[in-house]
């Protein structure tokens, strides 16, 4: 038991982790169920009153309550994951290397400049995790659609709007790492 | 019992992100930096096993266990919504190291700074509700 625990400690390698991404895919499928993780923001803003805004909350939202259940499992998950399955992350010695003219450095999972609680003292990154988040959010809607419901379900599908929208994340993000993150950091 | 299902999905699926480490901020970055193949496999295989997956399903014509068809609707067509949208997105995912999925595992591994993520991200959907009208789609 120890052995396993110990092997799947372990960081998962991308031929695991990929083809798991798409069994969690499939199990939505023959759940009758679509993989999307953004929508569940919208459920949020329509529970917590904003169709009195918008038409755009106002639906049938009921309809969407099974996939705060597998948030919620993912919430589990994550617990799972960070208490008894744990590893620290080892990225590519250039990405260290870049990161480190950024003064981030590179420590556990996540940076702690950023995700460790010292940044609640910190307006500049507060506000830097505030944009990302309404980037992510606003993104994620306007192009109906997130990593999960457009560059997995959308492209496994081959929807020409999910490669459209998976161009643009790319290019977002390459933006973000090369053009801003030289003047952000 | 269904519920159980969703739930025992959504906690697996989290343990995957953790553990791929697709949930963590420096793989994202990594990604954009062309840096490493770890996220392209991740994606790609998930991709390949995917599109094999489905295209069975369509022609087999497989029903789910639950339901009458599976739910493969077509994307709707057009393209500003998703250029434009897309980018949006992608600045974030790069900024803020987590895309929808990602953010809600480690709000359970416990980086409380990440709820100000979700924070973010709820307000930014409800703002696209706003605006929804006023934008090119």
């Amino acid at each position: 038991m120890q052995a396993i625990i110990d092997y799947i400690s372990q960081p998962w390698p991308w031929y695991v982790s990929g083809p798991l991404i798409a069994l969690t895919m499939f199990i939505l499928l023959f759940a009758g169920k679509q993989f999307g993780m953004s929508s569940n923001l919208r459920t949020v803003c329509s529970i917590g009153g904003a169709g009195k805004f918008s038409d755009f909350f106002r639906y049938d939202w009921k309809a969407h309550r099974w996939n705060l259940v597998v948030v919620l499992g993912a919430i589990i998950g994550g617990y799972i994951g960070a208490n008894y399955l744990t590893a620290d992350v080892q990225i590519s010695a250039s990405a260290v290397e870049q990161l480190d003219q950024y003064e981030i450095a590179v420590n556990g999972y996540m940076p702690e400049a950023l995700f460790g609680n010292e940044v609640f003292s910190n307006p500049y990154f507060l506000g830097l995790l505030t944009i990302g988040g309404f980037l992510v959010g606003f993104g994620a809607r306007y192009a109906g659609g997130c990593t999960s419901g457009h560059a997995i379900s959308g492209l496994s599908n081959l929807q020409l709007p999910s490669l459209i929208a998976v161009v643009g994340f790319f290019i977002g993000g390459l933006v973000m790492v090369h053009l801003f993150f030289p003047l952000i950091f | 019992m269904r519920i159980l299902v969703y739930l025992f999905t959504g906690v697996f699926f989290g343990i995957v992100l953790y553990k791929s480490e697709a949930a963590s901020w420096y793989r994202i970055f990594e990604m954009f930096e062309f840096a490493s193949f770890h996220m392209y496999g991740i994606i790609g295989s998930a991709l390949a096993l995917g599109v094999a997956g489905i295209a069975i399903i369509k022609k087999r014509k497989i029903k789910p266990l639950r339901g009458d068809n599976m739910q493969l609707n077509p994307k709707e067509p057009g393209f500003k919504r998703y250029l434009y949208g897309g980018i949006l997105f992608g600045l974030g995912w790069a900024l803020a190291g987590a895309c929808p999925g990602p953010m809600y595992v480690l709000a359970g591994a416990g980086y409380i700074p990440i709820l100000i993520v979700i924070a973010g991200a709820t307000l930014g959907t409800f703002v696209y509700g706003l605006l929804r009208n006023k934008l090119p789609h």
